[in-house]
């Protein structure tokens, strides 16, 4: 795809023309570049061409505070100590009001200093469209597997909506659970449950996990055909990490799932054309004061995407 | 003061280095820098030199914000800054708070620290502070920790 791209500084004085030098030596080894091209890639939305595909990508989901960070830090050690490289995406809400975001305590990596060499952590602030998962997550994936990352992990936060993204950009899905039974049947509710290939229940230090655990089993075993795993873990306490690494080790990319990743891939990248249409301020304070209505809003949007003119 | 829509939003890290426990202070910070726009890494506690610098770099972050109160900042700071521009970081923009004396602040200035904040600073000095050093930044004035001394917001 050909995107004409105005002459825009990026962060750090970054020009586009860099993008394919960034990209080299980034694959030569070169962290700095590889962490300025992440920004070059996010400001610009430019996708560098590369031969790969987007890589080995694990999605991992579930309620604020279901322990999903702790959990990610015990994994990452797991696979960085047997020799692969892990890269962490860690998407976080941007606040409606500010434009600004809190990105949450970083994964924390204590441990050996070649250790923390094969592990690369990057926050990305969900942006303009909040609920959504921004479009330049593909070719992130894809620039970190060209550079040689070899699991590469996406949190996000489980409320709803973002997740049915996150399945379309991910080849495996992990629902991270805790103890409460709140929390469980509010996952249920959103249908997450349904789009995880493989289910989580943390905290087994606490009281009530196995008998959660135990609950998201049997309304499960209600579809005959249903084998996925759920696993009990404490991410606090290393309890159950390396049987879970095993089985999302073993678990396949589902193609069932490819109409609808493509299909929430589209209203991803519609979603961001719509968002950063020179006019939607205009548009949108005309529909507020009734001037115009939807479905001629609508029609202004669609015909200028079509001239080209995004 | 500059109007509020001349704020431009950064990446910022804030760190707690060393062994130094109170976070309150880091995470007010934080906070209010979120609400001023911008886009804040917070590391938790207790990092070393080497892991901030680390955070920096793949965050891609503009900007350093240290917060320490446990008197270790004459050997962890100046350190944090050295190794900063030894990693091609020379171009981001540190800045501190916590329990620091007054005795103290221009030695840190000369390792390239630009500002210093101490207990009951209103946030919005802080935010006035980055959006100077933005402009001067955006200016090709010397303000990254690499610059050497030159400019810092309590002169
Ligand atoms: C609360 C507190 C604690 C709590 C901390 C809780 C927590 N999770 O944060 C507890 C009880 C655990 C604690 C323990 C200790 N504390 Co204490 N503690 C304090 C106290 C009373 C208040 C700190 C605070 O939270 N203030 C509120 C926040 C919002 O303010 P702030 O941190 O100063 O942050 C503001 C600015 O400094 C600035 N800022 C801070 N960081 C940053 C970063 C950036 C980038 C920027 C721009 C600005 C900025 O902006 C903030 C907002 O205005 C101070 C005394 C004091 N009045 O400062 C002592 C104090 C810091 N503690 C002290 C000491 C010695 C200790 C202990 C070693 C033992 C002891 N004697 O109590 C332990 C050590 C703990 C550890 N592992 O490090 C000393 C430090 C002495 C020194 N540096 O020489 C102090 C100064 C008390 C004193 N006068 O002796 N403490
Ligand atoms: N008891 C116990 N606490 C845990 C466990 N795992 C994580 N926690 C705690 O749960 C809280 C939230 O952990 P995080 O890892 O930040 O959870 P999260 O799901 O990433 O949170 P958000 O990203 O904010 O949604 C922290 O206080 C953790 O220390 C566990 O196995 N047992
Ligand atoms: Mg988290």
């Amino acid at each position: 795809m050909e995107i004409q791209l105005e002459s825009e500084t990026v962060r750090g004085g970054i020009g586009m023309t860099d993008i394919s030098d960034l990209l080299e030596s980034a694959k030569s080894g070169d962290r700095r570049s590889l962490s300025m091209l992440i920004s070059a890639i996010s400001k610009s939305g430019e996708s560098p061409s590369i031969n790969t595909s987007k890589g080995w990508v694990l999605g991992v989901t579930g309620p604020p505070g279901s322990g999903k960070s702790t959990l990610i830090g015990q994994m990452v050690r797991k696979w960085a100590s047997s020799g692969e490289r892990v890269a962490v995406l860690a998407l976080d809400p941007t606040s409606p009001l500010s434009g600004g975001s809190l990105l949450a305590d970083r994964i924390r990596m204590e441990g050996e200093d070649d250790l923390r060499e094969n592990v690369f952590v990057r926050s990305i602030p969900s942006g303009k469209t909040p609920g959504a998962i921004s479009p330049v997550l593909w070719p992130i994936c894809g620039v970190l597997s060209e550079c040689g990352w070899t699991r590469i992990i996406v949190e996000t936060v489980g409320t709803g909506q973002s997740e049915f993204r996150i399945a379309a950009l991910v080849d495996r899905l992990l629902l991270v659970d805790g103890p409460d039974r709140g929390d469980i049947i509010q996952a249920e509710k959103a249908g997450i449950l349904e789009l995880a290939d493989v289910i989580a229940v943390n905290k087994s230090d606490l009281p009530g996990a196995s008998s959660a655990a135990q609950h998201i089993r049997s309304s499960l075993s209600l579809a005959s055909d249903d084998n996925r795993e759920v696993v009990l873990v404490s991410a606090k306490e290393g309890h159950g990490i390396q049987e879970l690494v095993e089985i999302i080790e073993k678990c396949e990319p589902q193609n069932t799932r490819g109409k609808m990743m493509m299909m929430e891939r589209l209203i991803s990248e519609w979603d961001s054309i719509l968002v950063s249409h020179p006019e939607i301020d205009k548009i949108t304070s005309e529909l507020c004061d009734g001037s115009i209505t939807v479905r001629e809003a609508i029609e202004i949007l669609v015909s200028s995407v079509r001239d080209g003119g995004s | 003061m500059l109007p509020l829509a001349t704020y431009i939003n950064m990446r910022i890290v804030i760190a707690k280095p060393g062994l130094d426990g109170h976070d309150r202070g880091a995470k007010v910070v934080s906070r209010a820098l979120r609400d001023g726009g911008h886009d804040v890494i917070y590391t938790g506690l207790r990092k070393t030199p080497e892991e901030i610098v680390r955070i920096v770099n793949d965050e891609d972050a503009e900007v350093l914000g240290l917060s320490t109160l446990s008197g270790a900042h004459n050997s962890l700071i100046p350190k944090i800054c050295e190794q900063l521009v030894h990693n091609r970081l020379g171009n981001v923009i540190v800045f501190a708070g916590g329990i620091i004396p007054e005795r103290d602040i221009e030695f840190l200035f000369r390792s390239g620290l630009r500002a210093v904040f101490g207990p009951g600073t209103p946030t919005s000095d802080v935010l006035d502070f980055l959006n100077e050093a933005l402009i001067r930044k955006q200016n090709g004035d010397p303000v990254g920790v690499g610059d050497g001394s030159g400019w810092n917001w309590n002169d």
